[in-house]
């Protein structure tokens, strides 16, 4: 499975990869190629609900919101998927008919990955019954951290077998992974394994997404696109809440894997109040001043 | 891949309203702005459109023997008897108002040296300013730099640039002669002269005592009437080797003191563990930075066999990326060819090197119609004896090799006669230790590469030059050990 000596064995020296965050964070977007970005940014959003408390009314507002993002301009983009727990799925499915939105569900026990894999399974078939369009499943940090590679990548090919034609991201629960060699040989093992989406983090463990990861996840993809010739998509995750931010991964992927990821289809942003940033952002680009976040609706 | 994007980015040019240039200036002797005797100008210009910047007058012989002059008598005078401390306190001041003008030093830097905004903002200015500070610091505390000795200072010292960091060499020129008690006549670089200018008004502004600093301005003679006047005690020149070689001619048996800051052909090794994605900035930085106008540029690249192609496709695919243009756009990674004269010369050396068999490789992006322009560009399928491999193009051309073997790279890396610098990539770190110890070079970097610091010492072996400028070692060339 490990095939290429390069792609397995490369290493990564942290340091550097901050020197190339800051380098690639530097560039100064403006004009134009902000509304451009801002727009784009939104047509990539997962718009995120996975709390405990979590309610059908809930779920159902957030789904009128993601296809209602801002009233006032009505030629804005849709977010590009809802992501909510198992159980929402057939509320967040009935919400989001007819509008294109596709409706995402984390499974195999997320956010720790403890279980069985074959309750993992059960709920992967569950929520893929349920009509779900795309599967968040999270890895075996814990078999990663062994050192059992193999085991890892065995779950997420079963799940991507489970899965079939639906869409599987695999979350690598970065914080947990501690360093960035750790990142890209986790990146390589699930894109090797099947995953059409590799994620950085549920969410629920800090740091999340953060701009070194994502970089090397980035590479990666990259790596193996010119590897294999096939291309994986991107989804960094939690601790995005500034359109600021997000123009700036955007700008990382344009430079390190160009024109063909810069849409929904390839990447997209894990977040749940990133879209009224990048409203108040694109509001601001046409009236020339910010309005109050009370113009925004909250859901 | 396809960095061909339909997401661009807009223009984002750094504004220069704030910039005062004047038309013209005159040469800085004794604390006062004068004509030469010839009232001869010549002209600067803007690298990136042609455009004129300034008139800057050229030193005649007469004007560089009346600058050694006004530098013979504060050196005498005033600046070798006054209190280290005093004289930290200018150098101090010269420190921090390069800080509160640095906008306005960036900006100029810029214009008529065609160095990204960047570069010149982030790097240059910075760096121009830490170097007074740190030799600043010195000032008072040469007893401690050299226990149990004393020093004293050299006398007048004639400085010679170059034009890839005009006031950043100018600054490592200045602070640590100021610092151990010498006097200067500097001359700046013919195409660069702007940055130097406005740090003469600075100089005023600190009423650092008349005749401390000079500068007067002109091209190979004004350089060589300094070499040549028998009242200059040191020449400290930074620039090519011929030059360097002619310096040394003229000095010898005149008892000056001299270091020679010279060419280089720096070999930039990556090993098989290198972390490859890392190395590749490395890589782009190393020949890059400054269009490939600096000496320690890692201009031989060298790859180890097994990972060469990747390597070089990466490279390639980063290349694509660069974004090559207008120097005060604050995106800007490549500005302009710093002269046509320096743009004709890469032009011959790529010339050279396809008519060689080199296979050369180029960014595809779009470079301005007016102006000096290279693509950046690099060549495979070259060895030890290609002149592309052999000889400092000083521009935006890398030349790669491969190699199996630890010692089969050291043997390659040490053919040249030059030895400035070197970088080793390898995550383990006793091959660092081993490399870092075989190659002749100065300066080893390791997982990084142009790093500079006021602190470490900065020089060549061989064809590179001799002495030592930055840190403690700075120092020796402009005292006298008693």
């Amino acid at each position: 499975m490990l095939a290429n000596k390069s792609m397995f064995s490369q290493t990564v020296d942290q340091v550097n990869v901050q020197e190339r965050v800051a380098r690639l964070f530097s560039r100064s977007i403006k004009k134009e190629s902000k509304v451009a970005a801002l727009n784009n940014i939104l047509s990539m959003i997962d718009l995120t609900t996975l709390e405990g408390k979590d309610s059908p009314g809930k779920v159902r507002q957030l789904c009128y919101k993601a296809a209602h993002l801002h009233n006032q301009f009505p030629d804005l983009p849709k977010v590009a998927a809802v992501c909510v727990f198992p159980p929402m799925v057939p509320v967040a499915k009935k919400a989001l008919r007819r509008t294109g939105i596709k409706v995402a569900s984390v499974a195999t026990a997320f956010p720790s990955g403890m279980s069985t894999l074959a309750a993992k399974l059960e709920e992967v078939k569950a929520v893929v019954g349920a009509g779900a369009d795309e599967v968040d499943m999270v890895i075996s940090r814990g078999a990663f951290l062994r050192g059992e590679y193999d085991r890892v990548g065995e779950e997420i090919a079963k799940v991507k077998e489970t899965c079939c034609e639906v869409h599987l991201k695999v979350i690598l629960e970065t914080g947990e992974l501690v360093t960035l060699d750790n990142v890209r040989i986790a990146s390589i093992l699930a894109m090797n394994s099947g995953a059409d989406f590799i994620k950085t983090s549920t969410g629920k463990v800090f740091p999340a997404a953060t701009p070194p990861v994502v970089l090397i996840m980035l590479e990666a993809i990259r790596d193996f696109y010119l590897q294999t010739g096939k291309k994986i998509g991107m989804k960094p995750a939690g601790g995005i809440s500034k359109a600021k931010l997000a123009v700036q991964y955007l700008v990382m992927v344009r430079e390190t894997l160009g024109q063909d990821w810069l849409c929904s289809e390839l990447f997209r942003f894990g977040a749940s109040s990133l879209a009224n940033d990048v409203l108040m952002q694109i509001t601001k680009q046409f009236t020339g001043v910010y309005q109050s976040t009370n113009y925004f609706s909250l859901d | 891949m396809n960095y061909k994007t339909d997401w661009v980015y807009n223009p984002a040019p750094e504004s220069a309203d704030h910039v005062r240039i004047q038309e013209r200036y005159d040469l800085f002797i004794n604390g006062k702005f004068i004509p030469s005797v010839k009232n001869a100008y010549f002209k600067t210009i803007n690298p990136a459109n042609e455009n004129k910047l300034a008139q800057v007058a050229e030193a005649q012989k007469t004007d560089v023997g009346l600058a050694v002059r006004a530098a013979k008598k504060a050196y005498e005078n005033i600046w070798s008897k006054m209190d280290p401390s005093e004289r930290g306190k200018y150098i101090f001041r010269i420190a921090r108002l390069i800080q509160e003008r640095a906008r306005e030093f960036a900006v100029i830097e810029s214009l008529d040296g065609g160095k990204p905004i960047r570069e010149s903002r982030d790097v240059d200015i910075p760096l121009a300013a830490a170097h007074f500070f740190y030799y600043a610091g010195w000032a008072d505390k040469l007893e401690y730099a050299f226990p149990g000795r004393k020093t004293q200072p050299v006398g007048v010292a004639g400085q010679i640039i170059p034009w890839n960091f005009p006031l950043l060499m100018a600054a490592w020129k200045l602070a640590p002669a100021l610092a151990t008690g010498n006097t200067v006549v500097l001359k700046p670089a013919e195409t660069t002269p702007l940055t130097a200018m406005k740090l003469a008004e600075i100089i005023q502004e600190c009423e650092l005592p008349p005749g401390v600093v000079n500068i007067v301005n002109g091209g190979g003679e004004t350089g060589q009437a300094l070499v040549e006047h028998p009242d200059v005690d040191k020449i400290a020149f930074t620039g090519s080797t011929e030059v360097g070689k002619f310096i040394m001619k003229t000095v010898a048996g005149t008892g000056k003191k001299y270091t020679l800051e010279l060419g280089g052909k720096a070999a930039n090794i990556i090993f098989e563990d290198a972390p490859l994605d890392q190395a590749v900035e490395g890589i782009i930085t190393g020949i890059f930075f400054n269009q490939g106008h600096v000496c320690c540029a890692g201009s031989r690249l060298f790859v180890q066999e097994s990972v060469a192609e990747t390597v070089i496709s990466k490279l390639k695919n980063r290349m694509e990326t660069l974004i090559v243009g207008d120097p005060l756009d604050k995106n800007t990674d490549i500005g302009a060819i710093n002269s046509k004269a320096q743009l004709d010369k890469i032009k011959m050396y790529v010339d050279i090197g396809q008519k060689e068999g080199g296979e050369i490789f180029q960014s595809s992006c779009n470079l301005p119609k007016k102006g000096y322009w290279h693509a950046p560009s690099l060549f495979t399928g070259v060895s030890q004896s290609h002149r592309v491999v052999q000889e400092e193009i000083f521009g935006p051309v890398l030349a790669i090799q491969s190699f199996r073997t630890v010692d089969e790279v050291i043997a390659k890396a040490n053919n040249t006669p030059f030895g400035l610098s070197g970088g080793v990539w390898t995550d383990k770190g006793s091959k660092i230790f081993a490399l870092s110890k075989a190659i002749r070079a100065g300066v080893i970097w390791a997982n990084t590469f142009n790093k500079f610091d006021p602190s470490s010492p900065f020089g060549g072996y061989k064809e590179s030059g001799l002495g030592r400028e930055g840190g403690l070692e700075g120092l020796m060339p402009y005292v006298h050990l008693v």
